[in-house]
């Protein structure tokens, strides 16, 4: 084979394992992204019911309520909308009441929210920048005792 | 004071590392052999320096002196020792200096060790490696210095996360930071071949034991990242597709592309534009890593609170080597002479094919993480990008590496005989239907996890099928064989086991579809049934460590009435930052785990608890050692030696019978 065989060769398979890669990408985006919204976004975007999502805002004081077993429900708020979060499973260790959270799961009806997992917050500083970001569009956000100063690791180190 | 003259020690690293870029190029423009010799004695001094300056800040923690900023926030008196010495590390300053301490680390080891390498060379790979120090030690000293002071020191720390206070601090940070920042050395190779302007087979010969050297640590740091997000995270998971997860597994992608390609280019004098492409490519997925995490773009378990000034400094840093060394790259790379031709049906052709399968890979992972920090700067939308994405795109895109990787090992380079390759390999096509059919059948479950371990059976056998056949080549007695096991490469048997530890962590995920969750409310004296064990909740009580309150819940694992193991999975709470923590109880089993996690006792005393079955599951890990293994064997033969007496030896002939000499390795 010549060298400019080899070379075409080469690039032809190279395209090939590309527009694969490409192929199975684009199949992916088209099912498996989900995207992050506050209850007052779902309702402002009038997101059907059955869609997949995120949602975050904060654990409403007094809404956390066990129905039996492991199941649990919540209410989420963003002080403008609120939608209520039902979860069966172990909440994660700073999962409390006026703190943020994030979920992810299914939109059941326009105000109601079957979580599959709720995402742990891993220091008390840390919030989850989408949250983040959200609650300081609506003014909600408070630089209380110093949070998002400090520099500490939110986590394991790396790099 | 001891902190006052790390701080100082520091600035000095940076002044030496601005004479060690400069002077050693200027040696090779002149052609002056004292300028040269510049180049190993200020590494050299750049490594004691920059060591002195760690030596510091370990001396502050361990002396809990608060008047540091960096201890303060992240150190406590009472912090257990082994967390005073790895804290340093634990948060941003300290990793950064961390960092800094391994560029430097290979930058001496390469003065002192590669000593055989042409002058000129190694003096323009230590000023490319010392131009990265010193844009590092700059970011250091002007965004992140770690000895600032506070001006009343406070009596006690605010106390290190309590996340972090785990043995995998001590462990996981350093092996990954000499992995991820060792493609540093490999880039300062491939830069330095472009400024001398001389890449053939030698230079090959010269970076190659650096490459494993890094490959392996990078390995062995993401295996114990993941081990350690196991059994501390609470949630049986050991992969998130977490973007910093990411982050590490794309340089070790293209890491493992190189320490492929490399052999092609050290052989056959051949893939020599696409190798050094990769050497920067690996290293410029590093420092995008440290970009992600660092400059609070991203949402993660792993990322540092965010400071935009930070981000914009390593971004520029990213900008300045990606983009000067691709320049380099264009400048030189149409120069290069083409090497040895070989055949499609070849050693050289499956090594191209297994490229082309890991970069495809280490594409996909890349757009899947920056994608959607892309649409949100263009947008605004937020999205996440989860394990359903990397599973359809990903894992489809590996399955043919896993067919090709036996194949690769029995073709002979430059024509090979596929049909003969595939003849060979009937017996670990066989082996894997078997144990597929044979997992099916006792497993019963998903048939994807008997199909994987089937795949998997077969790359392990397949992996020992060239090594086995070379053994056993003339019916001859176990004497023979044995004397011929002892005289093979020892880079052939750490192809072998590096390969089969694919498989050996393939077959680990493969069985995470026979696992077992239960989750349910426990209450003490009650019995639950994960798997093949029972486990009963004996008592619920409290318990004093160091710097935490725990409440234990002791467990028994009962098999078949017999007790094999007891649990303590606890609930700590960390005085100094008032903060709990789950402790997975864990017992391991013929390779399987239970896996233990509890929750807040309720009002009737009742603990939500997580139990879980894993066969299995420790082979994951296993596997990465067993490619580590291999690594090190590779590392160790003797045709890859770096220190001294090389030159007689590569007159003389190779070993290795598919081996071919060497080309075009005049200088």
């Amino acid at each position: 084979m010549t060298r400019k065989g080899r070379r075409l060769a080469i690039i032809s398979i190279g395209v090939g394992f590309v527009a694969l890669a490409a192929g199975l990408m684009l199949f992916a985006m088209r099912d498996n992204v989900v995207f992050f919204y506050t209850p007052a976004e779902v309702h402002a975007k009038s997101v059907k019911p059955g869609t997949r999502l995120r949602l975050g805002g904060l654990v409403k004081k007094g809404s956390i309520k066990k129905t039996g077993g492991q199941a649990v429900t919540f209410v989420v708020t963003d002080s403008t909308r609120e939608i209520t979060v039902s979860y069966t499973g172990i909440l994660p260790d700073l999962f409390r009441e006026g703190q943020g959270v994030v979920t992810e799961g299914v939109l059941q009806s326009p105000a109601a929210f079957k979580a599959d997992s709720v995402l742990a917050k891993h220091d008390e500083n840390y919030m989850p920048r989408d949250l983040a970001d959200s609650l300081k569009k609506q003014g909600l956000f408070k630089h209380a005792k110093g949070k998002f100063k400090s520099d500490k690791a939110t986590g394991r180190p790396e790099q | 004071m001891i902190v006052e003259l790390g701080h100082y020690a520091l600035v000095l690293a940076f002044a030496l590392s601005l004479l060690q870029s400069l002077l050693p190029l200027w040696g090779v423009i002149r052609s002056d052999e004292t300028l040269l010799a510049v180049a190993p004695v200020t590494a050299v001094g750049q490594f004691l320096l920059v060591a002195g300056s760690y030596a510091a800040l370990t001396w502050a923690y361990l002396a809990s002196d608060f008047s540091v900023v960096n201890v303060f926030e992240n150190s406590h008196s009472e912090k257990p020792l082994v967390y005073k010495i790895s804290g340093v590390w634990g948060n941003h300053e300290g990793s950064m200096l961390l960092w800094i301490l391994t560029l430097a680390l290979f930058g001496a080891l390469v003065a002192v060790f590669a000593r055989n390498m042409p002058r000129d060379l190694r003096a323009a790979v230590l000023a490319v490696q010392a131009w990265v120090s010193a844009a590092f030690v700059l970011f250091v000293l002007l965004t992140s210095n770690p000895f600032a002071r506070l001006i009343q020191a406070p009596i006690e720390g605010r106390d290190l996360n309590p996340i972090l206070q785990d043995p995998g601090l001590a462990i996981h940070p350093p092996l990954l930071y000499v992995g991820y920042v060792g493609f540093s050395i490999t880039f300062s190779f491939a830069a330095g071949a472009l400024i001398i302007g001389r890449i053939d087979a030698m230079w090959a010969r010269f970076v190659r034991p650096w490459i494993l050297l890094a490959w392996i640590f990078l390995t062995l740091g993401i295996a114990m990242g993941s081990y350690w997000a196991y059994y501390t995270l609470g949630w049986g998971g050991f992969w998130f597709w977490d973007p910093v997860e990411n982050a590490s597994l794309m340089p070790w992608l293209a890491g493992t592309a190189l320490l492929h390609t490399i052999i092609v280019m050290e052989k056959r004098d051949a893939l020599k534009v696409w190798t050094i492409f990769l050497s920067i490519l690996a290293f410029s997925l590093s420092l995008l890593g440290t970009f992600l995490v660092r400059s609070g773009v991203l949402t993660s378990v792993h990322a540092f609170a965010s400071d935009p000034q930070r981000g914009i400094f390593i971004l520029a840093i990213l900008v300045f080597f990606i983009g000067g060394s691709l320049f380099l790259f264009a400048l030189q790379a149409p120069k290069l002479k083409p090497g040895g031709l070989f055949a499609p049906i070849s050693r050289e052709s499956a090594l191209v094919v297994n490229n082309l399968l890991l970069t495809t890979c280490c594409a996909t992972v890349l757009v899947g993480t920056l994608y959607p920090l892309a649409l949100e700067s263009i947008t605004g939308a937020k999205i996440s990008v989860g394990p359903p994405f990397f599973n359809l795109t990903f894992v489809p895109l590996f399955i043919p590496i896993i067919v090709a990787m036996p194949f690769g090992q029995l073709l002979a380079w430059k024509r090979g005989d596929f049909l003969g390759a595939a003849q060979r390999l009937t017996v670990a096509v066989a082996a894997g239907a078997i144990a597929a059919l044979v997992f099916f059948a006792m497993q019963g479950g998903p048939v994807l996890a008997a199909i994987m371990a089937g795949a998997a059976i077969y790359l392990i056998t397949g992996s020992f099928v060239d090594i086995v056949g070379r053994l056993v080549r003339r019916s001859s007695g176990l004497h023979n064989v044995l004397v011929r096991a002892l005289g093979m490469p020892r880079s052939a048997w750490g192809a072998a086991i590096a390969h089969a530890g694919v498989g050996v962590t393939i077959f680990g995920l493969a069985a995470t579809g026979w696992g077992v969750e239960r989750i349910a409310s426990f209450k003490v004296g009650q019995t639950l049934q994960a798997g093949p064990y029972t486990i009963t909740l004996d008592k619920i009580s409290p318990r004093q460590g160091p710097n935490y309150r725990e409440m234990v819940a002791y467990m028994t694992v009962r098999k078949g009435g017999a007790i094999v193991s007891k649990l303590e999975p606890s609930r700590r709470f960390f005085t100094a930052q008032r903060m709990t923590t789950s402790q997975a109880g864990l017992a391991t089993f013929s390779f399987g785990h239970v896996h233990v996690v509890i929750s807040q006792q309720d009002k009737n005393g009742a603990v939500s608890t997580r139990i879980y079955w894993k066969p299995y599951v420790s082979l994951i890990w296993l596997g990465a050692v067993f490619m580590a293994v291999g690594g090190g064997l590779s590392l160790s033969d003797r045709r890859m030696r770096i220190v001294g007496g090389r030159r007689r030896r590569l007159a003389g002939a190779d070993t290795e019978p598919s081996a071919t000499p060497v080309t075009g390795s005049a200088s």
